[in-house]
């Protein structure tokens, strides 16, 4: 039986720093590496970025 | 002279409930169960219930009481059927893009249930007419039941509960609306692109209070993307989540917004599609049925 995790922050992706601890975080140097970097996550996780809107993407697979 | 009379109309009764179950099985776009293996499962089953309906009336006038239990024995075969449909579909469910989701699934499951004891009905009737009153009697009984079984149980659609229109669809910020509706976050600006070039969207608005609590029921939402998605297509693939069409509901007025990115971009068809999506019976609710819900509704 597969178990996947759902509804769970799995990583963040951020360029201020500020603000996201407690989980994976990934640093970038400008928005255009945050595309990237949250892209290519959300392809190997399955799962959606979301822009919380300061900064920062969140990956949740739904 | 009696024996032929028994036998005919077993015989009679097993062909019709059969015939029955042959015609019970529809074999429209969802492509099931219209692979042949599954549909010869379900004939052999269908086989099997006209069996135990078309022997019941001639056991009864032969006075062989206890063969009537064996009807008993047919409940319990035929929830085996209910619980193999639903485990098979259910394990392959992963592998499709758009899941059907458990309510259709058991709606799927109920229905194939369902239609063998019909099958019993319609044998027994069949027979137990030939017996009494003769073979074309017995005929025209069957068929009369059968046409009463397929116009009873021929659900609702959604277009029975709400009225489907092509809607507008817009972005704020990463948010994106069907009209007023918001759907979801997208944080990907690649993402937003190809919703913005691609997407289609349709508002369902539900006729009155009963289609509103069927409309809010996650379920049937979910058999609606599926449909959806397997007549139109989805542009998605297994790593791309995004691309789920999602049906997001208002709750202020109980309308739902649906955006899709679908192969085929006619919204026309997109409209089709979603009206012709079958109310699941597990979302089937009737709250105007009740003083509290009439007077609520006013």
């Amino acid at each position: 039986m597969e178990i996947s995790v759902t509804k769970v922050i799995l990583a963040a992706v951020t360029t201020t720093g500020e603000n996201v601890s407690g989980l994976p975080v990934f640093y970038a140097k400008n928005q255009e590496e945050q595309e990237w970097i949250a892209k290519t996550l959300s392809r190997v996780l399955e799962a959606i970025a979301h822009d919380l809107g300061n900064g920062t993407y969140i990956l949740v697979r739904h | 002279m009696a024996l032929n009379l028994e036998l005919t109309a077993i015989v009679g009764g097993v062909a019709v409930g059969t015939l029955a179950r042959y015609l019970m099985l529809r074999r429209d776009f969802r492509q099931y169960p219209s692979y042949p293996h599954a549909a010869v499962n379900h004939l052999a089953l269908g086989f099997v219930a006209a069996m135990m309906g078309a022997v019941a009336v001639p056991a009864i006038i032969a006075k062989e009481y206890t063969a009537v239990t064996f009807l008993a024995l047919a409940a319990t075969q035929f929830r085996e059927v209910r619980r193999m449909e639903r485990e098979m579909l259910q394990a392959l469910d992963g592998s499709i893009l758009v899941a059907r989701g458990k309510d259709y699934i058991e709606g799927i499951s109920r229905t194939f249930e369902a239609r063998n004891y019909l099958v019993i009905l319609i044998s027994l009737v069949t027979s137990g007419a030939m017996l009494i009153y003769g073979h074309v009697a017995g005929l025209i009984a069957g068929a009369a039941t059968l046409a009463a079984a397929k116009t009873l149980m021929r659900g609702k659609l959604v277009r029975d509960i709400a009225r489907v229109r092509p809607a507008a669809f817009s972005f704020k910020g990463p948010n994106v609306f069907v009209e007023e509706i918001h759907i979801m976050n997208l944080g990907l600006a690649e993402v937003r692109e190809v919703y913005s070039q691609r997407a289609r969207a349709v508002i369902l608005e539900p006729l009155d209070d009963t289609a509103r609590e069927i409309l809010a029921n996650a379920g049937q939402r979910q058999a609606i993307a599926h449909d959806a998605a397997a007549l139109l297509g989805v542009h998605r693939e297994v790593d791309t989540a995004e691309f789920t069409p999602l049906l997001r509901r208002d709750p202020d007025t109980g309308r739902v917004g649906m955006l899709i990115v679908p192969i085929e971009p006619d919204v026309k068809c997109l409209v089709t599609a979603v009206e012709n999506v079958p109310v699941l019976e597990s979302a089937a609710v009737n709250p105007l049925a009740s003083r509290a819900g009439r007077c609520a509704a006013d």
